[in-house]
């Protein structure tokens, strides 16, 4: 006598969703359209639950939905206060530990930190601001990597070693004193494989690398982030293309 | 029926580029409706040099010098209510990026290197605030009880935050649209 296999739902605050054996709890709310904040999950590529803002409470223990696979029955809290609370502090301290200063940023609007900070309702940093010392490398003729807006996301780092085919960038040192380096024996970006058409130089979600004389091609108020709120689901598509270089 | 007295409202500008009293002004003929309720006290829009008791005091501007560290904190002893209004004065804004270099290396810059001086030196003259080692957040240096975001802050973003303090509401900053640009 065969029984009734369990039914494949997981439920977020008050929504059942179905998911696919091997999901990740991530992936069952994205297909769902349902928004977990996120800063460093992107779709296809492997996830690494860095940035911490995926943060649920899964049957009452905090876990990253990007990195906790999806199992039968899960009770999930994703949008409540207490959660936000804490995701706008730790977007807080994202901010104060590099030099976020975006009047004067070229991606300004296109930029998910940004975004993440304007829909957890963030007026100011609280922690005192660091303004660390980090440095510029503008050895590449197209690409730019300013460090000082770097927030250790590393999806260039796996977007380079997933869809680009190559090994550009990496995370090395720990805790606040990780850093993006580039994987060349000097150093340099200039050394480096990397394109403009490359996922690694197109998927940063801040200032960090940016694509050279096509910062301000999107005019400031006709960005991603002055039309789409960061909570629309599938933005992924749009975040690259309007990244993309003419080039490529 | 008594008159409800008028809020007393101060504002400066500190290591700031006057772009947020710019935008303040922006909100056009609503400050004439404005005015049946607030009276400025200090300000560059009244040219009232000495601060006097104020229900509200909005700061633009970051701190880069010692005489914006005195007036940061003569303005919180004299206003119930301190505002720390724009970019600059959340998080230092464009001032705070010479925070990258030493004091020293900025003068240097400024005042010695640069291309076609004459008599270069660096000024020194007694009367000039010396400068601080880097360019702070308001609420660095005092208490402030709110923040509005923007670079600069809309006329509707001031317009709204002071309707809502005359109305006797906590202010719902960031319930409508955040911006920092």
């Amino acid at each position: 006598m065969m029984t009734a296999p369990e039914p494949n739902l997981i439920r977020i605050d008050d929504r059942e969703i179905p998911f696919v054996h091997g999901e990740t709890i991530m992936d069952a709310a994205l297909a769902a359209d349902v928004y977990i904040p996120h800063l460093c999950h992107f779709p296809g590529i492997t996830p690494q639950g860095n940035c911490k803002l995926c943060t649920v409470e899964v049957d009452g223990k905090p876990l990253t939905a990007c990195t906790s696979p999806a199992a039968a029955g899960q009770q999930i809290r994703n949008n409540i206060p207490e959660l936000n609370e804490a995701r706008k502090v730790l977007t807080q301290m994202l901010f104060i530990e590099g030099n976020h200063i975006c009047p004067s940023c070229e991606k300004t609007g296109n930029c998910a930190l940004q975004a993440m900070a304007y829909h957890l309702g963030m007026l100011h940093q609280h922690f005192p601001q660091q303004f660390p010392e980090r440095e510029v490398d503008a050895s590449h003729p197209t690409i730019m990597l300013d460090r000082i807006r770097c927030i250790l996301c590393s999806l260039c780092v796996r977007a380079s070693q997933e869809v680009d085919g190559k090994n550009v960038f990496a995370i090395a040192g720990r805790g606040i004193h990780a850093s993006l380096i580039v994987n060349t024996a000097s150093g340099k970006l200039v050394d480096s494989d990397l394109e403009p058409s490359d996922l690694a130089a197109r998927i940063c979600p801040v200032g960090a690398i940016l694509i050279k004389e096509h910062g301000y091609d999107a005019p400031i108020g006709k960005r991603i982030f002055d039309q789409h709120k960061i909570s629309e689901i599938g933005l992924e598509k749009i975040y690259i293309a309007g990244a993309k270089s003419d080039d490529s | 029926m008594t008159h409800k007295p008028k809020l007393k409202l101060a504002t400066t500008s500190l290591a700031g580029c006057f772009g947020c009293h710019m935008s303040f002004l922006d909100m056009d003929e609503r400050i004439v409706e404005l005015l049946e309720h607030i009276e400025f006290d200090r300000s560059p829009f009244t040219d009232i040099k000495q601060l006097g008791h104020c229900d509200i005091g909005l700061i633009e501007g970051g701190v880069c010098n010692a005489e914006n560290v005195h007036v940061l904190r003569t303005y919180r002893a004299s206003c119930r209510i301190l505002v720390a209004v724009g970019a600059c004065a959340i998080n230092g804004g464009v001032p705070a990026m010479r925070n990258h270099f030493s004091l020293q290396e900025c003068l240097e810059e400024v005042y010695l290197k640069s291309p076609d001086m004459i008599n270069p030196h660096i000024p020194n003259d007694p009367e000039l605030p010396l400068l601080l080692d880097k360019v702070y957040p308001v609420h660095e240096v005092v208490k402030v009880d709110y923040f509005l975001p923007g670079c600069p802050p809309s006329a509707d973003t001031f317009y709204r935050f002071l309707s809502e303090l005359i109305e006797g509401k906590e202010p719902q900053i960031g319930k409508v649209e955040l911006r920092y640009d």
